[in-house]
């Protein structure tokens, strides 16, 4: 059964998709449980494809049984066995955590979120395992397509939000599209390991500059680089909390692999860093995005459009970490899409049970929320801390290669931009936990002496568990940043 | 020289953590929750004793926690200056435990609980920087420390306590994610390594602007130390209770402010290489400005535990300047300082409480004629001002004779002269306050004759410290010796 893992992978969550639409119309019960059914399938096969990996090295599937070029080739090494992990767990921990959400705000509309749910992992899981450009193509449409219906299920803002990031997420596509285009026209070839054998051999690269520079457009309107940020905060904060919880962490990070992907598979290393300018250009903007997000996100008033603008700075790590070029940057950067995930994660989730609790996510309405919902804050200041890079969470580890990596380039503007990102995280998170700390004052702005017990009124369990899972992970992962880094980013990294 | 592998130094630094949820759970029970801080702060105690024996024989223990990065890992490493610091931070968590008691019960103070958990946690932080064989390791208890006092230094959560937080905050994480964090990540990249050695970790052919570069970002972003200007977190820190002021803001934060520049510069640049460069001179002249304005500002003050932090920050810089003159007296009247300064501040602090707890005063304006009142506690309070000031029969004496000579011995004739200014300084403001207590007539501040002291609880641990500090300046040891050992290790290198 292992060698099917690449297409049981995709393959369970689809057909279940179609199986909860259809018994959808008689029972919306049976939806839940055959999510969750192929989802942890899903966890299984990643893992055990990951395993397979470690153990034999790079995996190939042919759909079909067609041989590539002309088939289609699901490619499996260390990177993406890694980000499939990584989609299953984050889709799995989310699905927990998001049936007290669905139930609670559009229960008659279950079945159709639950397939949805189902379909937009399978494309994104598709996405990670293929290779080959264009059926990426398609699979990025079909992500896409879900992602907007998931979106718009949210409250009343979240359809013309979903709007904004079809159009968005559809000029992106149609960017990356024309750039397999013109990668077609001068190579034949849509097979991503043919393509990277041909183009060193092509004598005039013009085609291949294009079509590299399109495909890279339309990843960075997908991953929200700034200043193509725009859709993201509202698309994120408006959506309902069970989508946005898997929609954050994932779809950024996913088109982050995608941009790597593209460079190690296809473009080639040589190609990619070789050009003289760009690199240094994709860093700039890189910069940018990372002290731009950070201050918008000191302007926004509610938690989930601050971790949104979070995650338009967390783009600019990993782009600017990546395009660095040398291995410190690199490992940095791939390190990050596990990280971010995770931390992105616990904070969604973190957000979704303040909002199942407050109905909403303004920052003036946490006051007392310490005393309220002390487990659940506790996950929220780990999570910080880990935003922030304090030692021994995660994030301290990825944005350690990074900085050494900026340093190692002589790039320290980038190394700049990281540390004033860390110190607006301290200012942001820090501004909130006051805020559920500190008692209201009053008039003549001393507090008063009463210490009124404010009374407990935390998620319920069913959200609490996931979390605490997550959060526990944010330290664990931390501490074996070492395993990771020798035991897989260090086995897919070229040699330039 | 390797040392034995040893689980002990963690449970040294984890004891206190573990204590955490046994405190949590019995809050409904205060005296079995103080039991267990108690317990806690005993059991450290005795195990950072149980390594001394090794230590003074010239070993070390040493342990790898976990592999964190190729080639870095959350390493401990007990020496003979780590030692000396856990011994002073954890011997003086069981007096402060004792006074925490009689001060937050006195004012019946809210959040009993979580104060005494973020104290445990305090501590687990303190001895993890005195017991860190690298400079991660540091790092990683440094920041946990800065986080863990948070709470405690916002604990009454009213606007002021806001607005200190923020202030307290601003400077110490800001500091040190902002200055110390990219220098370690230089110093790695430039050397490879982040583990101490006492020959120092750099080879000699960095360009000396670097390796200055370097040091002033270590030396400002430890903010802890509260070298100015990055010192005025330390007097808004006053409005924590003050048993927080005593073992945080005199003893555990600042010491372990000043104890990362001792390890940085001994063990990361070293002394002979700072030497060769005559970096030494710099520091010098920065810790010696911070000690002159930090007095000076001190005079000034009205509210006894300002005037305190103030003095506080001066003597910070004493340690520094020892150090700061790269030669053995020097860095032993430093090292002595940390011990010899920490007994007699903790002292003046457990007063002040204690001022506080039985009369409600927290001006010196307010207590004329107080000694009359408080005998004990103002007779405590000469001995700490005259172990800061530096004169018998405080054990204060001690170590800034070493200073003093450590300034002649490195030929810094200009800092001996700020020494003894400084000194003169002190007694300048801390005389004055003794005089006022004993000699001038109660005002209309409305003293009432006859003794009122503050509880019991209070008064014990202030009287024991006081003891402490007029015993060490017959007694100096384990201290001595183990700062004698130290600056032996790195005249020789590890």
């Amino acid at each position: 059964m292992s060698e099917q893992f690449p297409a049981l992978l995709i393959t369970v969550p689809l057909i279940s998709a179609f199986f909860i639409t259809a018994l959808g119309w008689r029972s919306a019960k049976p939806a839940y449980p055959i999510a969750l059914l192929a989802l942890a399938s899903a966890l299984f096969s990643s893992m055990g494809l990951f395993g397979e990996v470690l153990k034999h090295g790079k995996v190939s599937y042919r759909l079909g049984g067609w041989p590539p070029p002309f088939g289609i080739e699901y490619a499996v090494d260390a990177l993406n066995a890694f980000v499939l992990v990584v989609i299953s767990f984050v889709a799995l921990i989310n699905l927990i955590a998001a049936k007290r959400k669905v139930d609670g705000s559009f229960s008659g509309k279950s079945p159709a979120f639950y397939a949805l749910y189902v379909m937009f992992v399978s494309g994104l899981l598709g996405i990670t395992v293929t290779g080959d450009v264009f059926n990426l193509y398609v699979l990025l449409e079909i992500t896409a397509l879900t992602g907007y219906a998931l979106i718009g299920m949210g409250d009343k803002h979240a359809p013309l939000a979903g709007f904004n990031y079809l159009i968005m997420g559809t000029i992106g596509a149609s960017f990356y599209l024309l750039g397999v285009g013109y990668l077609y026209l001068a190579t034949g070839s849509l097979n991503m390991g043919n393509l990277s054998e041909i183009i060193p051999t092509i004598q005039s690269k013009q085609t291949i500059i294009f079509a590299f520079i399109f495909c890279l457009l339309g990843l960075f309107i997908k991953m929200a680089l700034f200043p193509l940020h725009n859709w993201l905060p509202n698309a994120y904060s408006y959506s309902p909390p069970a989508a946005s919880g898997l929609i954050a962490p994932l779809t950024t990070k996913v088109m982050i692999y995608v941009m790597i992907r593209l460079v190690y598979s296809v473009f080639t290393p040589a190609f990619s860093f070789g050009h003289p300018i760009l690199p240094t250009v994709f860093i700039w903007l890189a910069i940018i995005a990372i002290v731009m997000g950070s201050l918008l996100a000191l302007a926004q008033k509610n938690l989930l459009k601050i971790l949104s603008y979070i995650i338009v700075a967390e783009v600019g790590y990993m782009v600017g970490g990546f395009w660095l070029g040398n291995s410190d940057g690199m490992t940095g950067a791939i390190l990050h899409i596990a990280n971010d995930a995770l931390m992105t994660l616990c904070l969604f989730l973190v957000a979704g049970n303040f909002i199942f609790v407050l109905k909403n996510d303004r920052l003036e309405s946490f006051k007392g929320l310490i005393h309220k919902m002390p487990l659940t804050m506790a996950a929220f200041i780990i999570g910080a801390l880990s935003i922030i890079g304090v030692p021994p969470t995660c994030g301290f580890f990825s944005k350690w290669y990074l900085i050494k990596g900026g340093i190692e380039a002589g790039q320290y503007g980038f190394v700049a931009a990281l540390l004033f990102s860390s110190l607006v995280n301290v200012i942001l998170f820090f501004k909130i936990i006051e805020i559920t700390y500190f008692e209201p004052e009053t008039k003549d702005g001393h507090s008063l002496h009463h210490h009124v017990a404010i009374p407990r009124e935390e998620a319920p369990l069913s959200m609490l568990i996931p979390l605490a899972i997550t959060t526990l992970l944010l330290i664990g992962v931390g501490l074996y940043s070492k395993e990771i880094v020798t035991g897989i980013i260090q086995h897919v990294l070229p040699t330039i | 020289m390797e040392g034995i592998e040893s689980i002990r130094p963690l449970l040294a630094v984890a004891v206190s953590i573990l204590a955490v949820p046994l405190i949590m759970l019995s809050s409904r029970k205060p005296n079995l929750r103080e039991g267990w801080t108690f317990l806690a702060a005993g059991l450290k105690f005795l195990i950072v004793l149980s390594l001394l024996p090794l230590i003074l024989d010239g070993g070390s223990y040493t342990l790898t926690i976990v592999q964190v990065l190729p080639g870095l890992g959350i390493k401990l490493r007990v020496d003979s200056f780590g030692i000396l610091f856990a011994l002073v931070s954890s011997s003086l968590w069981i007096v402060t435990s004792a006074y925490s008691i009689g001060y937050m019960r006195g004012l019946k103070e809210h959040s009993q609980t979580r104060y005494f958990c973020f104290f445990a946690l305090s501590l687990s932080a303190t001895i993890g920087v005195a017991f860190s064989a690298n400079l991660l390791t540091l790092y990683l208890f440094y920041e946990m420390l800065s986080l863990a006092t948070y709470p405690l230094v916002t604990h009454h959560q009213d606007a002021e306590a806001r607005k200190s937080g923020r202030k307290y905050l601003a400077y110490i994480v800001g500091s040190s994610i902002g200055l110390v964090l990219p220098a370690m990540l230089a110093i790695y990249y430039l050397t490879g390594t982040l583990d101490f050695s006492y020959q120092g970790l750099f080879t000699g052919t960095e360009s000396p602007l670097v390796i200055l570069l370097l040091l002033l970002l270590m030396i400002f972003g430890f903010a802890k130390a509260g070298i100015m200007p990055f010192h005025s977190w330390l007097p808004a820190a006053m409005v924590a209770p003050t048993p927080v002021s005593a073992l945080l803001h005199a003893v555990a934060v600042v010491k372990v402010g000043v104890f990362c520049i001792v390890r940085v510069v001994t063990g990361v640049f070293g002394v002979q290489f700072l030497q060769t460069l005559q970096l030494g001179t710099v520091l010098c002249y920065i810790a010696a400005f911070t000690i002159i304005t930090a007095s000076l500002i001190a005079l000034a003050q009205d509210n006894l535990k300002a005037r305190l932090a103030f003095s506080t920050v001066g003597q910070l810089s004493y340690i520094v300047l020892g150090v700061a003159l790269l030669s053995p007296l020097g860095i032993t009247g430093g090292m002595l300082h940390i011990a010899m300064h920490a007994f007699g501040k903790i002292t003046l602090f457990f007063c002040a409480g204690a001022i506080f707890v039985a009369t409600g005063f927290k001006n010196i304006s307010q207590l004329n004629g107080i000694g009359r009142k408080m005998p004990f506690t103002m007779g405590a309070f000469f001995v700490g001002s005259m172990s800061v000031i530096g004169v018998p029969p405080g054990g204060g004496f001690i170590s800034k004779w070493f200073l003093v000579l450590g300034t002649i011995e490195s030929d810094q004739w200009i800092m001996l002269v700020v020494l003894l200014v400084s000194s003169i300084l002190n007694a300048a403001y801390f005389l004055p306050i003794v005089y006022r207590a004993f000699f001038h007539p109660p005002g209309e501040t409305g003293i009432s004759t006859g003794m009122e002291e503050a509880p019991s609880f209070c008064l014990i641990p202030l009287m024991f410290t006081a003891f402490c500090s007029i015993v060490l300046l017959f007694f100096p040891q384990p201290f001595y010796s183990l700062a004698e050992q130290s600056v032996r290790m790195i005249t020789q290198g590890w």
